[in-house]
């Protein structure tokens, strides 16, 4: 258990006061300028001795991905961009930071964006987080009439100016370079890398792209040294992590806790147990869902950090954690992923705008079982092609979820199949729109 | 140069080169879709996969990937065969499969690589997709649902037409491609949309249903149209052209044709003139090829030699205005002219009168002034190189307009002013944009036909020949000093010399009554309501337009698909077209024709047939002798800063209707069509 005195987010349910008298009772602005004096170099060693990985969902390290930007400037900008378009279903970690946090957000920029030599970082909040975007306004007004940002920020000579963008609702502009795209005033969709963007990102300019929670964690990393934070948790995985959980458990919440620990004591202690018990568990989507799910047995002995979930060939991703108990349909419950994914794929490349209403239209009918036996495998099939040769990470989200039932459920899907053609008299495969209610 | 190995062939490809196209030099073929040479690379159709040892995932899209020193690709392997089965299958679950009834079958990409990497059967037992289909004009035919979302359409209207006409709406499996108003296509080059859509979503619609791709033969041949000289390939079936398409030449037109050359071919069937008449009391009846030449050279015998003369149009080959220019001198007139438009040259140097910096050299200029042209309509490919080179990053290519924009150019124009004082104003130095051009290293100067046609076009010419010295435009290395042309004859003509000389008469002077007998060579753009009633037309041209109707004598000709003719472009090359067709009815190939009239005036002309003219030709000009080059003309002896006083008006682009400047795309119903719709929509917005 992460104890007290290891806390980042002091403020994450929201007792306290979020504003910038409240924020610096907590410690946010203490001393910037001292850490900005440390210098570029000191402040991307800090975050990399930390062994901060990425808390957006693909887990790179964020204090390495700083170092790639070009060490000097040079005709064009450096840009920093902060991901704040929280689409992924059962995520909810990063609109409690702009609610409640916002400062640690916009001295994280500030730091960030000195440690990558920008004067300039753009918040990409999704469209409708519009409260929290108009609180994150109020602490950025706030830190520019106190001078901590805007010209000479913090009194350190460094000029930054930190910009709000709201999307219009798109989950693939939580892609980072789909994200560019947007933010240039285009049509979200993916950018082929090469070129990445430290190279040629923003407006063609070098950009690092951080999520919300990596940036608003670094002031403290700062503060409290990376020893500090690398003690927490297992080696490679370090550091409090903020988790969200939520289904069939009975408090469902976001938190903040030390990566390593068992998701079994975390699902008892923060969610307060499986609804039913334990017992009644079915399965658990461990880390947003285009994570494959773990059944049972894995949830009673896996590791909740980024190797634990690998090891079992799950991962941690944005640590949004989804508890599904025995009376889910879990075949529907995939579907309704399926058409999440479906309907949020961009359209660019070939495999996941043709695969994902493939794979939603097989779906459709498994739900019911109006399908054939041999269709799993198939399915199993089509799902792996679109995994390996999309141009983003899109076609493991269409991929994965799908590739998990099967893996753990498939007597329960061949089941289904036999019952409906017990049913209907050995009829098996039905034309279906793709627009029919699931689940019939 | 960056050494990688390809299927364990070690290769040398240039640094920016990418891991498809050094595939490619290792003799590998990579099916794709979305890649094509001329356009920016998209990546979306993920077809082009490859294995690269070390690399981070297992598959790379190789047209995306740029090459390092030592790469291992692998182009062939049991998890890309698989990766481009199961990329083919995702492709054709919401493709139709109508090929039977697809203009695009036997020429289709998705067809031919399905034979390679397609399943037997298909595992998709869903409904499909249908796309609603869009309306691009009355060139360009869509079928939606065919559509593979490889966005080259997109990317050809953003980059290479500069019209932006086309994105994607929607997303995931609903994206569509659509013309976002759809109100047709604004581009002069939207038929090249057909070429490079890789399926049959984007077809020719004037020729839809018309021939399957298997049925032609092809001819190379040289567009007419324009001046630009762009290479062709005429599909023939039969003794009918059923298609045009361009041939791919870096030097001219890349792999790009203009709408006009393309989609005129039906006018080669209409107006045509298919046999001789001779004007017998004021009305033409139809008469033998052995009378009318009688009747021609009879009324020749009986007129002085300087009161005839002849005239040429915009689409004839040299080989018949040698032979009409020959036959006239031999007669003893000088009464000969090529330019129907009246336009100014300084004959005295090649290098005044032709595009002297190439169209490939437009690539390494770095800043452009436009005087009294617009390339847009006058020389569409052209305007294109133009735009790749402003759009081109690694150098700034700030382009200054001189005259009246009747349209967008399709890149950013710096317009200066709308008279030719502006010229003064640069030469003296009292204009920004003379620095700018003093500051380049390779200046070019355009000078179009909107200002060489005027009254005041020697000034004009003589000026701009000054800015030219001034700003330092021609040196031993670069000559920036260009004339635009729009008509496919006159260079030809001015190389031949079909221009008047000394006192001889030139074209105002004929049409007002200067002549008795005015023999005209497809001269169809000559205002004749001067002309005297008493005044002996021979008419000699292919189709039947305001000239024949006043002619004579009609000498029916062969269109430039009928006969092997010699053109030379707005630079100065020379390029030779083939016959792929026969004329119709009794037409005949014109020089023949003059040919025929001086054996029975009795002048001995030099030649006897096609190749032997073409010996002459190159004989009394060097320059035909010497195909597809240009000639670099560099010429540092430009004329003296001239004085005069320029015309008050403004200066204004030569073509008014692009789709309708010659007798061919004149008598074509679709360019007829097309004129409408552009002209009448901004009549309207003028309203």
């Amino acid at each position: 258990m992460l104890s007290d005195k290891d806390r980042i987010y002091l403020n994450l349910h929201g007792h306290d006061d979020w504003k910038l008298a409240g924020a610096r009772r907590r410690g946010d602005w203490d001393n910037t300028k001292d850490i900005l004096a440390l210098g570029r170099d000191a402040i991307i060693k800090t975050i990399i001795d930390s062994g901060l990985r990425g808390r957006g969902g693909a887990g790179f390290s964020t204090g390495l991905k700083w170092s790639f930007m070009p060490k000097k400037e040079g005709p064009l900008p450096h840009y920093l961009v902060i991901n704040g378009d929280e689409s992924e279903p059962g995520t909810c970690k990063d609109r409690e930071v702009m609610r409640h946090e916002p400062h640690k957000i916009v001295e994280g920029a500030l730091l960030a964006s000195f440690a990558i030599g920008a004067h300039t970082a753009y918040i990409y909040i999704r469209g409708e987080y519009y409260n929290e975007a108009n609180r994150l306004q109020v602490a950025i007004d706030e830190a520019y009439e106190a001078g901590l940002i805007g010209k000479n920020a913090c009194g350190s000579g460094w000029d930054f100016d930190f910009y709000i963008h709201r999307g219009a609702g798109a989950y693939i502009c939580g892609e980072e370079t789909a994200q560019l795209e947007s933010l240039e005033g285009k049509k979200g969709q993916p950018r082929l890398k090469p070129p990445f963007p430290a190279g040629k990102g923003l407006y063609g300019c070098p950009s690092t792209i951080n999520n919300v929670e990596s940036i608003s964690v670094t002031p403290t990393i700062m503060r409290r040294g990376s020893a500090w934070f690398a003690g927490i948790g297992r080696k490679n995985n370090t550091g409090p992590k903020l988790m969200a959980i939520s289904g069939h458990i009975n408090t469902p919440c976001v938190f903040e806790e030390a990566l390593g620990l068992p998701l079994k004591e975390i699902i008892e202690t923060h969610g307060g147990g499986v609804r039913g018990g334990w017992d009644n568990l079915l399965a658990v989507i461990p880390g947003g869902t285009s994570m494959p799910m773990l059944n049972k047995e894995t949830c009673e002995t896996v590791i909740m950090d980024f190797d634990g979930m690998r090891d079992v060939g799950s991962g941690l991703g944005t640590a949004g954690i989804v508890v599904m108990d025995k009376s889910t349909d879990i075949i529907r419950a995939v579907t309704l992923l399926s058409k999440f994914y479906k309907h949020e794929s961009c359209g660019q490349c070939t495999p996941c705008r043709e695969g994902s209403n493939w794979v939603l239209k097989v779906m459709n009918r498994m739900v019911e079982g109006r399908a054939e036996i041999s269709e799993i495998d198939m399915l199993m099939d089509v799902t792996k092609n679109i995994e390996n040769t999309t141009i983003c990470a899109m076609g493991m989200s269409v991929a994965w979820p799908v590739q998990a039932l099967i893996r753990n459920f498939r007597p329960v899907m061949e089941q289904r199949i036999i019952d409906y053609k017990k049913a209907h008299g050995g009829v098996s495969q039905i034309q279906v729109s793709v627009d029919a209610p699931i689940g019939g | 140069m960056t050494k990688v190995i390809v299927d364990g062939i070690p290769i040398e490809v240039p640094n920016n080169a990418s891991v498809l196209q050094a595939c490619e030099a290792a003799g590998k073929e990579i099916p794709r879709f979305c890649y094509h040479d001329k356009l920016s690379v998209a990546g979306n159709c993920r077809m082009c996969m490859v294995e690269i040892t070390g690399s981070r995932k297992p598959l790379v899209s190789s047209c995306s990937q740029p090459v390092m020193e030592g790469m291992q690709v692998t182009t062939d392997s049991e998890t890309i065969r698989a990766a481009r089965r199961s990329t083919m299958e995702l492709l054709l679950i919401n493709h139709p499969l109508d090929c039977p009834i697809c203009d695009q079958g036997g020429e289709c990409d998705l067809q031919d690589q399905a034979v390679g990497y397609g399943r037997d059967c298909s595992r998709f037992t869903d409904e499909k997709r249908a796309v609603v289909d869009k309306y691009m004009g009355p060139l360009v035919r869509t079928v939606m649902t065919r559509c593979i979302q490889c966005t080259r359409c997109i990317r050809f209207t953003n980059e290479i037409a500069g019209t932006a006409e086309l994105g994607g709406i929607y997303r995931g499996t609903s994206l569509e491609i659509t013309p976002f108003i759809e109100q047709g296509i604004k581009s002069e080059l939207s038929g090249n949309l057909i070429d490079v859509c890789p399926v049959g979503a984007l077809t020719s619609k004037p020729t839809a249903f018309h021939f399957r791709s298997w049925e032609l033969k092809n001819t190379d041949s040289i567009d007419v149209t324009d001046a630009v000289g762009t290479n062709i390939l005429l599909q023939v079936r039969g003794n009918e052209v059923m298609r045009i398409l361009p041939r791919k030449n870096d030097d001219v037109n890349e792999e790009w044709l203009a709408d006009k050359g393309r989609f005129s071919l039906d006018g080669l069937k209409r107006r045509r003139l298919d046999r001789p008449w001779i004007k017998k009391n004021g009305k033409l009846v139809e008469a033998s090829w052995t009378e009318t030449l009688q009747h021609v050279a009879d009324k020749l015998k009986t007129v002085s030699s300087d009161r005839m003369g002849a005239i040429a149009g915009d689409l004839c080959d040299a080989e018949s205005m040698l032979a009409l220019k020959h036959l006239m001198n031999a007669l003893g007139s000088s009464n000969v002219d090529c330019r129907q438009d009246n336009a100014y040259y300084d004959i005295s140097q090649r290098g005044h009168y032709v595009f002297n910096t190439s169209i490939a050299g437009i690539d390494d200029a770095d800043a452009l002034l436009v005087i009294g042209s617009f390339p847009r309509q006058e020389a569409p490919v052209l305007n294109s190189r133009i735009r790749k080179r402003w759009l081109s990053l690694t150098e700034q290519f700030p382009i200054g307009y001189i005259g009246e924009l009747p349209d967008d150019p399709t890149y950013k124009v710096d317009q200066l002013g709308e008279t030719p004082e502006l010229i003064a104003e640069l030469i003296a130095g009292k204009h920004p944009f003379s620095e700018i051009l003093k500051n380049a290293k390779r200046p070019m100067i355009i000078l179009g036909h909107g200002a060489i046609t005027r009254p005041d076009a020697k000034i004009i010419f003589e000026q701009t020949m000054a800015l030219a010295k001034t700003v330092g435009a021609v040196t031993e290395e670069w000559n920036g000093f260009n004339i635009l042309h729009h008509s496919a004859a006159r260079v030809a003509g001015l190389d031949l010399g079909f221009v008047p000389q000394g006192q001889a008469k030139d074209i105002k002077a004929m049409v007002n009554g200067g002549v008795d007998v005015l023999w005209m060579l497809g001269a169809d753009e000559v205002n004749l309501s001067a002309l005297p009633a008493e005044t002996f037309v021979i008419y000699q041209g292919h189709h039947g337009e305001k000239a024949a109707s006043r002619a004579d004598v009609i000498l029916p000709g062969a269109a430039y698909t009928e006969k092997s003719g010699t053109y030379v472009n707005t630079e100065g090359r020379v390029q030779r077209s083939f016959a792929a067709i026969c004329p119709p009815g009794e037409a005949k190939e014109e020089w023949a024709a003059i040919y025929a009239v001086a054996q029975l005036l009795a002048v001995d002309l030099p030649y006897h047939n096609i190749d032997s003219l073409r010996a002459y030709m190159a004989e009394i000009n060097p320059v035909f002798a010497q195909l597809r080059l240009v000639q670099n003309v560099v010429d540092v002896n430009l004329g003296d800063n001239a004085q005069g006083n320029f015309e008050k008006q403004v200066l204004r682009a030569v073509i008014s209707d692009y789709f309708l400047t010659n007798s061919i795309s004149r008598a074509s119903l679709t360019m007829n069509e097309c004129s409408k719709l552009r002209y009448a929509v901004s009549a309207e917005a003028a309203e």
